[in-house]
């Protein structure tokens, strides 16, 4: 009787499943921050890169999994370390102008040149310094010296028609007239603030989108997000939180898509001050005449006496995995040798006590509140850990405007960060994070513990003037590994990137945290 | 009355101008924008280029001043997130946000005042007893927890009004409108309810506080006496009167349900101003934060000051009292 029940149940789901599936060709999605514009060039912000994936394309794609793949590029090989060569696809705008090389050379002239940005694309285009048009569908792109992230680099750049013209406006992306791709969707309207519009493109290059119209909106309170998804206002959600894991794994009419992804969450220590760190003292509150976390001892054993599994587990709701480096596995050029620090806080204790801190140290943890999934909990549970080894660790959370200015000020001790790889390759947080801070060559851009270690920034320089692949993987591994050694960081774990669907469909979850609706199908 | 006027006007101006500067200054204390909008991949050159760029590395007082210079030609700056006229973006959320409003004080009238008035007529009765019990949980209860609830029992449990958003527009003078449109209302009708529960509390209980003051009295009795059906006599000599105090604290109180529909604006991704000042004030968007507040400002000295015209007119006492 009740398998017969649970029969007809499913039956019935199935029927109502199909009805919708028939009759839907819209797609609702909701992403968890705000589209600030159209324009493809003007804010590099992961909500408006994914926006962008819909209207625009760029030369190389990258799949689900962070692999490059050929975008507007069918392909791309090197004439010699300098000069790249892009072979163009033939497609067309949604206007009706052929895509060709000229789009190209326009596209990397405007990209530097946009008013007012905020957080400007350039980065990604000023390593090329010439192009070259061979024929309308081939392009030679030179950079300066070796720059092996040339084509990662270009996974960021939107192609735009050059007749737009010198300098169109970011406004008129915003009001749609300059909102024209080769994208599989088109343009239809934008509320800032509330919701974009999209229109499947029925002559896209790629796979035919499954959907003809998109609603994507933008419903930045995480409850109400995933209320949307519950009343089956929206099919798709991202950044599901945590907390609501437990319940939504449970309801049948919803499903999850997940991925590890390459944003790990880490707790900076400070490298800057030789002298006293501003937050560390003796275990009476005594200042010390030297940093401690300046001895490998000290940061090993701070290391060790955190319980990562545990953190997943009970503050994560394991939407994350422990790590000791910045990307997932199975990455190029992740290290497979170097697994996260295991709890051992006996050891931790014996590494302190021979570091000279035989009573512990008392210590205060910043974090922000409001910017990584769960933060202000994980440090939380940090300072309980190290309290078991002797540690006395206040924790001092705060909103991220006012966090983030001060810890680029070096005012903090230990600190909570996270960095996400955007390149899904190993130099971009070497030459970020861990390479010596060095504003003339751009390197440490965002050391804000100001670690440095002139064996791994030689290897990271070795590195980004090796133009073969597989020996610039074994390179930045060595850097890796030799860094990771020293402890410049305490890394805690990757987050998984968690989207929730309608049961009827389903998403291809991304590395990237990419929401796309192309990645949004009927499930089977 | 004239110099009077020109006299608060002037006053005014002093206070909009204590609270630019009060922004300047606390906007400048938390931090950089700059940090918080700049790719992290930037390298420091960049960084360094875009604070030029936004003019953040003046000191303070010339940035203050160049603020100043476009504020007399009506220039408040444009956002450093959305490239966009502070001004136009405000603009552009307020429709949305005023209809909200004028909902839910229209609300607080049509569900405040019958409640409010049989909680009077009937002090001792069951019903009038649970009315005012209600009351309180109305004034007390978390707005946000409220929305949700709302959300999850209409939205998602029985699914029969639409979880969040604006839905469809009509356009009206040039501008998009939810009230022209089935839809619209649909999904307008959970978050004006959700803002207007405070006053629908607050117009109750001064509605029951009027009856209850009112019944005793002597026109009342004599109307009675006079022989009127009760009906007459609560809905044209009762409730004229005590609508005075309920006109007047509800006047007040849009302003407040303007300025402060940002909860419900969040939890329903309403997209009026309250959502845009929110986000501004986490990425420190310092020319929509003043302009905004500037905004909401002088909206509070114009209701004062109407209402203050207002008494003048209303109540000699008032402008005796100013004379002497």
């Amino acid at each position: 009787m009740k398998s017969g029940m649970r029969v007809l149940a499913g039956l019935m789901a199935l029927c109502a499943a199909r009805g919708v599936v028939a009759q839907e060709t819209r797609l609702g999605v909701a992403s968890s921050a705000p589209v600030t514009s159209i324009d493809p060039h003007y804010h590099t912000f992961t909500p408006n890169d994914s926006m962008a994936a819909h209207i625009f394309d760029r030369l190389v794609g990258r799949d689900a999994a962070g692999k490059l793949i050929p975008g507007l590029a069918l392909s791309w090989k090197l004439r010699d370390d300098r000069t790249w060569e892009f072979k163009l696809r033939e497609t067309k705008f949604h206007d009706g102008t052929p895509f060709v090389a000229e789009d190209v050379a326009y596209t990397l002239a405007r990209v530097p040149r946009v008013k007012n940005s905020p957080a400007s694309y350039g980065i990604y285009t000023k390593a090329v310094t010439s192009t070259e048009i061979v024929d309308p569908h081939t392009i030679l792109l030179r950079t300066d010296g070796p720059y092996p992230l040339l084509a990662t680099d270009l996974t960021y750049i939107a192609m735009l028609p050059r007749h737009l013209g010198a300098d169109p406006a970011t406004e008129d992306f915003n009001s749609g007239k300059n909102a024209i791709g080769t994208g599989p969707y088109r343009f239809v309207s934008f509320k800032p603030g509330d919701r974009v519009e999209l229109e499947r493109n029925d002559t896209y290059w790629g796979p035919t989108p499954p959907w003809k119209t998109v609603v994507y909106r933008m419903i930045s309170n995480e409850a109400a997000r995933t209320a949307a998804l519950l009343a089956g206002d929206v099919g798709l959600i991202e950044f599901v939180p945590p907390n609501d894991l437990p319940s939504l794994r449970a309801n049948k009419s919803i499903r999850l898509a997940e991925v590890v992804s390459n944003r790990s969450i880490y707790l900076w220590l400070d490298h800057a001050h030789d002298g006293p760190t501003p937050h560390v003292t003796g275990p009476k509150g005594e200042v010390l005449d030297k940093n401690p976390l300046k001895d490998h001892r000290v940061r090993l054993a701070l290391s060790l006496a955190i319980n990562r599994p545990g953190i997943v587990e009970r503050v994560m709701e394991n939407a994350a995995i422990p790590t000791r480096q910045y990307l997932r596995p199975g990455s190029y050029s992740y290290v497979a040798d170097l697994p996260p620090h295991p709890f051992q806080p006996d050891r931790a204790k014996a590494l302190l006590a021979e570091a000279g801190f035989p009573n512990g140290l008392r210590v205060t943890i910043h974090g922000p509140n409001d910017r990584y999934v769960n933060d202000a909990k994980i440090i939380q549970a940090v300072a309980q850990m190290w309290q078991r080894i002797g540690v006395q660790t206040t924790v001092e959370a705060m909103p991220w405007n006012t966090y983030v200015a001060r810890a680029g000020k070096q005012e903090f001790s230990v600190f909570l960060f996270g960095w996400g790889v955007g390149s899904g390759e190993g130099l971009n947080p070497l030459r970020a994070q861990i390479a010596t801070w060095n504003p003339a060559r751009g390197l440490g851009t965002a050391n804000r513990g100001r670690y440095s270690n002139p064996a791994v920034d030689a290897l990271i320089d070795q590195g980004m003037g090796t133009m073969d692949d597989a020996a610039r993987e074994k390179i930045i591994q060595r850097a890796m590994k030799l860094a990771m050694a020293d402890v410049p960081v305490i890394q805690l774990h990757l987050q998984k990137n968690i989207w929730a669907t309608r049961a009827n469909l389903t998403y291809e979850p991304r590395v990237d945290e990419g929401t796309l609706a192309m990645g949004t199908r009927p499930a089977k | 009355m004239i110099t009077w006027i020109l006299r608060r006007l002037f006053q005014s101006t002093f206070v909009v101008l204590a609270m630019t500067v009060i922004v300047f200054v606390g906007v400048h204390v938390i931090g950089n924008p700059v940090d918080i909008l700049i790719s992290p991949e930037a390298d420091q050159a960049e960084r360094a280029r875009i604070i030029a760029n936004m003019g953040l590395d003046q000191p303070l007082w010339k940035q203050y001043a160049y603020f100043l210079g476009g504020a007399l030609k009506g220039d408040l700056g444009r956002s450093f997130v959305f490239n966009e006229p502070a001004l136009k973006l405000i603009a552009q959320r307020m429709p949305a946000t005023l209809e909200l409003a004028v909902t839910a004080v229209l609300f607080s009238m049509t569900f405040g005042v019958p409640l409010g008035l049989y909680a009077g007529l009937k002090p001792d009765g069951f019903l009038g007893r649970t009315i005012m019990a209600g009351s309180i949980l109305g004034f007390s209860l978390p707005s946000f927890w409220v929305g949700l609830m709302l959300i999850m029992v209409f939205a998602v449990e029985l699914g029969v009004l639409p979880s969040t958003g604006r839905g469809t527009t009509e356009t009206l003078f040039g501008v998009p409108w939810s009230f022209l449109t089935w839809d619209g209302l649909r999904h307008m009708f959970m978050p004006a309810l959700n803002l207007s529960l405070f006053n629908i509390s607050l117009v109750l209980r001064l509605t029951r506080a009027g009856v209850r003051e009112t019944l005793p009295m002597d026109f009342v009795k004599f109307a009675r006496a006079k022989g009127l059906s009760p009906a007459r006599v609560i809905f044209v000599h009762v409730l004229k009167n005590i609508m005075i105090p309920v006109v007047t604290v509800l006047g007040l109180e849009l302003g407040s349900t303007i300025a402060f529909a940002v909860v419900t604006e969040s939890v329903f991704a309403w997209p009026g101003m309250g959502k845009l000042i929110i986000d501004s004030i986490n990425v420190l968007d310092r020319p929509v934060i003043v302009a905004y507040l500037m905004m909401i400002v002088m909206l509070f000295i114009t209701i004062n000051l109407v209402v203050d015209i207002l008494y003048m007119i209303l109540d000699p006492r008032v402008r005796l009292g100013g004379k002497s």
